[in-house]
C-alpha cells in the first residue's frame, strides 16, 4: 500500500506516453505518431508547429477527447495516474472543467451566443457542485478584475457579441480557472488577435499561472509567444515531435533542422533581399486616393482617407482589426462606395462603382483575398477558375489561353496538372497561389492584396510573399498591401500607411516608421510585436507604453 | 428568461416588431388585390350559375344589376375592402345569408381540428427530432427518419382513404365521416375528427421531426457546443443549455410554417372527411361561383397565415440575443 502511495507521489501531473492517433478512415495515416512528453505542476509546456502538426489533437487528448474523423490507436495519457484513455464517460466529465481545462483558439466561437457571459463562466463550477451559484459568481467577478475586465458586474451580465475578441478571450480564461483546475490547456489563445490585444492577453496569461501556479500546454505555431510562457518546448511536424527540449535550448540552440527553418521563418529579416531600387526620376503616380469617406450605418469606417501609389511599387497599408484597412482596399476595389472622396488610376478618375467601371479598369485593378479557401469556388475545376479571368479580360482564343494558363502556372510555380484538380484537392498555400495566378491572368497594373498570407503557416506565407516580390519584379504590377502584421509589412513594402480608426496617422518610407517611429500608436503597435527570446514578455510589461493601460491590466 | 423578455421591452425591439406588423398589413392588402383580381379571371359568371343554362338574358341582367355586378371592379373591390375593414363579410350569392356567421362557425371548425392536430404532432415531432439528434445514426434514428419522409410523400388523399380502409371498414373502430354538428359534446367531437386529425398528423410530423434534427445536429457542429462538452458537462445539460437556446429560431420556423399549412392545407382532408370546416365552405362556394364566400375565405385563410409567419418572425427575434440586445 505505501508502494502504491509512493508511486502515486512519483506520477506527473500529467504523463503522455506513445500517443498514437489516427485517421478514423485510414488507419495508416497518423495524426499524432507516437508522442511522449511528462508535465509537472506548475510547468508550462510549449507544442509549436504548422496546422496539420497535429498540435490541438495533442491537446484534447490531455482533456480524453477526440475529434471526430480521428480515433486514439494507442498510447497512454495519464493524468494524476489515472489513464484518461481508459476512463468512462462519467469518469472523464468529474475530470473535464474542474481539474483539466480548455481555453480554445477563437473565443468567439466558443461562447455560447445565447448566454450571458457570466453564465457560461460560472456553470463549471457550480454544475460539478464545486461551488454554490452566488460563491462561483464571487469568484467570477474576482477573476473578471484580474484579468482587468472593465466593469466586472456589467461584464458578467452581457452577451459575447457585446464585448471585443480581447475581452471575450480573457472570459474564456476566466471560465477555465473559475473551477480551480489543475492543467490548462492553451490552444492557441492569442491567434485571432491583434499585436496589441494579444500583448494584453499574454499579461493575463503569464499571470494567472505564476499566481495560481497551474500547469499548461500551450500550443501555438508563433515560437515568439511560446518564448514567453513556456519552460519546455516540443515542435512538431505531420505528428511527430522533431525536437523537445527546455525552452532557451529549443530557441537558442535549436537541434533539428525543421526547427532552425521556423526560427529563420520568424526572425526579424532583414528588410527585404534585393527590393529592386526604384527608378531614380520619380516614378509615374498609379493610384490616387483623395478624402475618401465611408460610413457602415452611423459608423464612420473610413475618414477623410488620402493615399498614393506609384507604379510598380508596394504600398503596405497596416492597422489592427476594425481599423477600416479592409474596407479601403475594398473600395478601391469598386466593391464598396464611398460616401465623398475620388480615386484615380493612372490620372484617369476611377469611377467609384463598379458598373461604372470600363472594362479596361476593371482589367487594372485586381484583388487576391485573405481565405484562399473562400475565395475559390469548390466545384470548379482549377483551370476553369483561371481561364475564366482570361476570358473576361483578354481577347485570347482557346489554345492561346491553354498556352497562358501553363505561363502563369509556371510564373506562381505549380505543376500545370494541378489544373485539372479541385480547389479540395489543394494545400492553403498552393489555393493562394491559385488566387495569385488569377489576379494575373487580367494582367492587372494594381492588384490589391488583403492579408493574403494571414490565413497559412509562417513558412508557406514566406514562400508566397517571395512569389509576390517575384512577380512584381518581373512585370512591375504595384500591391497595395493590407496586413496586420509588421514582420509581412517590413519583407514587402516599400512604403507605409498606418491607419487608426479610419484614420491614416502616418504615410512615409518603412525605414522611417521602423527607425523613428514618431506617433504613440505606432511606437505601441512596434513594441507588442513579441521577440524572439526568454524573457521579452517580463522586460515589456516593466516598461509599458503609453497605449497600454487599455490592454494590460 | 421573463427578465430578457422584460429588457427587450425596453430596446428598440418595439420598433423592429412595428415594423413587421405594418409589413404583415401590406401583405394582406396586397394579398387581397390578388385574391380580388384572380375572382375576376375565372371563367363563367355568378348569374349563369345561380340561374342555370336556361335563363333568359334579361332575368341574367336583373340579377346582376342586384349583386351590384354591373359596377366597375375598382369601385366593388373598393366597397368590399370596406366591407372587411368594418367586419362585414357581405351576403352569399347562393343562399342569400350574411357570411360572417356561416364563416365564423367553420373557422371554428377548422381551428378546433388544427388545434388538435398540432397539440399531438408538435411535441411528438420535438420528441422525435432530440431522440434522432441525440442517436444519430442508430437503427431506430434511421428507422424514424424513414419512417416520417414515407409519411410526407403520401397525399393526404391517399393516407386519409387508406385509414379509413383500415380504420372504418377493417377493423370498425373509427367512424369514416366526421360530420360533426353544432351541440355534439366534446368526447364525441374528439371521436369523430380522430381520422381526419391522424391523417393531418402524418402529413406534418416528419417535416417537423426532419427539421428540429438537422437544426441540433448543425448546432452541435458548433465550437461552443464542444467547448460545453469539454467543460465536462452532461449531455442533457449539453442540450438543454447550449444547443437548444441557439437551435430554437429554425425549429420555430418550421413549426409555425406547418401550423399555418394545418390550417390553409386541410382543404383536402376536410373533403375527404366531409368535416364542415373553412375548405370545405369554400369549395362549395368554388362550385357555386358564390364569389363573396370565395373572396372571404381566401382573405381569411390569407391573415392566419402570415399571422403564423408574423408570429414566427417575432418569436425568432425573441430567441436570438443578438437581435434583442442591440447595442
Amino acid at each position: 500500500m505505501l508502494k502504491g502511495w509512493a508511486r502515486k507521489m512519483a506520477e506527473p501531473l500529467l504523463r503522455i506516453e506513445a500517443l498514437h492517433i489516427v485517421a478514423a478512415e485510414n488507419d495508416a495515416r497518423s495524426v499524432v505518431d507516437r508522442v511522449s512528453f511528462t508535465l509537472e505542476s506548475g510547468e508550462v509546456l510549449g507544442l509549436i508547429g504548422e496546422s496539420g502538426a497535429g498540435k490541438s489533437t495533442i491537446g484534447l487528448a490531455a482533456l480524453g477527447s477526440c475529434r471526430p474523423g480521428m480515433r486514439v490507436a494507442g498510447g497512454v495519457v495519464s493524468f494524476r495516474g489515472s489513464d484518461l484513455l481508459r476512463l468512462d464517460e462519467r469518469g472523464l466529465r468529474r475530470l473535464r472543467g474542474s481539474k483539466i481545462a480548455y481555453v480554445a483558439q477563437s473565443a468567439s466561437a466558443a461562447f455560447n451566443p445565447a448566454l450571458p457571459i457570466g453564465e457560461q463562466v460560472i456553470e463549471v463550477a457550480y454544475r460539478h457542485g464545486l461551488l454554490r451559484r452566488d460563491q462561483a459568481r464571487a469568484k467570477a467577478l474576482e477573476l473578471f478584475r484580474e484579468l482587468g475586465l472593465p466593469q466586472p458586474e456589467t461584464f458578467y451580465a452581457r452577451y459575447p457579441h457585446q464585448v471585443s475578441g480581447g475581452q471575450l478571450q480573457r472570459a474564456m480564461i476566466a471560465m477555465a480557472l473559475c473551477a480551480g483546475p489543475e492543467l490548462l490547456i492553451f490552444d492557441e489563445p492569442t491567434t485571432a488577435l491583434d499585436v496589441t490585444t494579444q500583448l494584453g492577453v499574454l499579461a493575463a496569461i503569464a499571470e494567472v499561472i505564476r499566481r495560481y501556479g497551474v500547469a499548461a500546454i500551450y500550443i501555438s505555431h508563433d515560437l515568439a509567444v511560446v518564448a514567453q510562457l513556456a519552460q519546455k518546448i516540443m515542435v512538431l511536424r505531420h505528428g511527430r515531435c522533431v525536437e523537445y527540449g527546455d525552452a532557451e535550448q529549443v530557441i537558442q540552440a535549436p537541434r533539428a533542422a525543421y526547427t532552425r527553418e521556423l526560427l529563420a521563418a520568424q526572425a526579424p529579416s532583414a528588410p527585404l533581399a534585393a527590393l529592386p531600387a526604384l527608378d531614380p526620376e520619380r516614378p509615374a503616380r498609379l493610384l490616387e486616393v483623395e478624402g475618401v469617406s465611408l460610413d457602415y450605418a452611423k459608423r464612420s469606417v473610413l475618414k477623410q482617407v488620402s493615399l498614393g501609389l506609384e507604379e510598380g511599387s508596394t504600398l503596405g497599408v497596416i492597422g489592427e482589426s476594425g481599423s477600416g484597412k479592409s474596407t479601403l482596399g475594398r473600395v478601391i476595389c469598386g466593391l464598396l462606395r464611398p460616401r465623398q472622396g475620388r480615386l484615380r488610376l493612372g490620372g484617369e478618375t476611377l469611377p467609384a462603382g463598379l458598373d461604372q467601371r470600363s472594362r479596361e479598369q476593371l482589367r487594372a485593378v485586381q484583388l487576391i483575398h485573405q481565405s484562399p479557401d473562400s475565395a475559390l469556388n469548390p466545384r470548379q475545376k482549377i483551370g476553369r477558375q483561371i481561364e475564366r479571368a482570361l476570358c473576361c479580360f483578354t481577347t485570347l482564343n482557346a489554345p492561346q489561353r491553354r498556352a497562358r494558363l501553363r505561363e502563369l502556372m509556371a510564373q506562381v510555380e505549380l505543376g500545370v496538372e494541378l489544373l485539372e484538380r479541385y480547389p479540395a484537392g489543394l494545400s492553403g498555400g498552393q489555393k493562394q497561389r491559385v488566387c495569385i495566378a488569377r489576379a494575373l491572368a487580367a494582367e492587372p497594373r494594381l492588384i490589391v492584396c488583403d492579408e493574403p498570407t494571414s490565413a497559412l503557416d509562417p513558412l508557406v506565407a514566406q514562400g508566397v510573399l517571395a512569389l509576390l516580390r517575384r512577380v512584381q519584379r518581373e512585370s512591375g504590377v504595384a500591391y497595395l498591401f493590407i496586413t496586420h502584421d509588421l514582420a509581412v509589412l517590413r519583407q514587402i513594402a516599400d512604403r507605409v500607411a498606418v491607419i487608426k480608426d479610419g484614420d491614416v496617422v502616418y504615410q512615409g518610407a518603412l525605414e522611417g516608421l521602423l527607425n523613428d517611429p514618431p506617433g504613440g500608436y505606432i511606437r505601441d503597435l512596434l513594441s507588442a510585436v513579441p521577440e524572439l527570446r526568454i524573457g521579452w514578455l517580463e522586460e515589456r510589461l516593466e516598461r509599458p507604453a503609453a497605449g497600454d493601460n487599455e490592454n494590460v491590466a | 428568461m421573463v427578465s430578457a423578455w422584460i429588457d427587450a421591452a425596453r430596446r428598440p425591439l418595439p420598433r423592429l416588431i412595428g415594423t413587421r406588423l405594418a409589413l404583415s398589413l401590406l401583405m394582406l392588402l396586397v394579398v387581397s388585390m390578388l385574391i380580388f383580381a384572380g375572382i375576376q379571371l375565372l371563367p363563367g359568371d355568378a348569374a349563369s350559375a345561380i340561374l342555370g343554362q336556361s335563363a333568359t338574358p334579361a332575368a341574367r341582367q336583373q340579377l346582376e344589376l342586384r349583386l351590384g355586378l354591373d359596377q366597375p371592379a375598382l369601385s366593388r373591390y373598393l366597397s368590399w375592402l370596406g366591407g372587411m375593414l368594418r367586419g362585414d363579410f357581405g351576403v352569399s350569392f347562393s343562399s342569400g345569408q350574411p357570411i360572417a356567421a356561416a364563416l365564423a362557425y367553420r373557422l371554428n371548425n377548422t381551428l378546433f381540428l388544427a388545434g388538435c392536430t398540432a397539440l399531438i404532432a408538435v411535441p411528438l415531432a420535438l420528441l422525435i427530432g432530440l431522440w434522432s439528434a441525440l442517436h444519430r445514426g442508430s437503427v431506430l434514428d434511421r428507422g424514424l427518419n424513414a419512417l416520417t419522409r414515407a409519411a410526407v410523400s403520401l397525399p393526404e388523399f391517399f393516407s386519409g382513404y387508406l385509414l379509413i380502409l383500415v380504420f372504418a371498414i377493417w377493423l370498425g373502430w373509427l367512424p369514416s365521416s366526421a360530420a360533426v354538428f353544432g351541440e355534439m359534446p366534446l368526447s364525441t367531437r374528439l371521436y369523430f375528427i380522430a381520422l381526419p386529425c391522424f391523417t393531418l398528423i402524418l402529413a406534418v410530423l416528419g417535416h417537423m421531426a426532419n427539421m428540429t434534427r438537422a437544426a441540433l445536429l448543425a448546432i452541435q457542429q458548433e465550437s461552443y457546443v464542444e467547448t460545453a462538452r469539454l467543460k465536462g458537462l452532461s449531455p442533457w445539460c449539453v442540450l438543454r443549455c447550449h444547443v437548444l437556446p441557439n437551435a430554437w429560431p429554425p425549429i420555430i420556423n418550421v413549426i409555425m410554417l406547418n401550423l399555418a399549412y394545418l390550417i390553409v392545407g386541410v382543404v383536402i382532408v376536410e373533403n375527404v372527411f366531409v368535416y364542415p370546416g373553412l375548405g370545405q365552405y369554400m369549395i362549395d362556394g368554388i362550385s357555386k361561383r358564390d364569389i363573396p364566400v370565395i373572396q372571404a375565405c381566401g382573405l381569411v385563410l390569407a391573415a392566419v397565415y402570415i399571422a403564423l409567419n408574423l408570429l414566427a418572425d417575432l418569436l425568432s427575434i425573441l430567441a436570438n440575443p443578438r437581435l434583442r440586445h442591440v447595442d
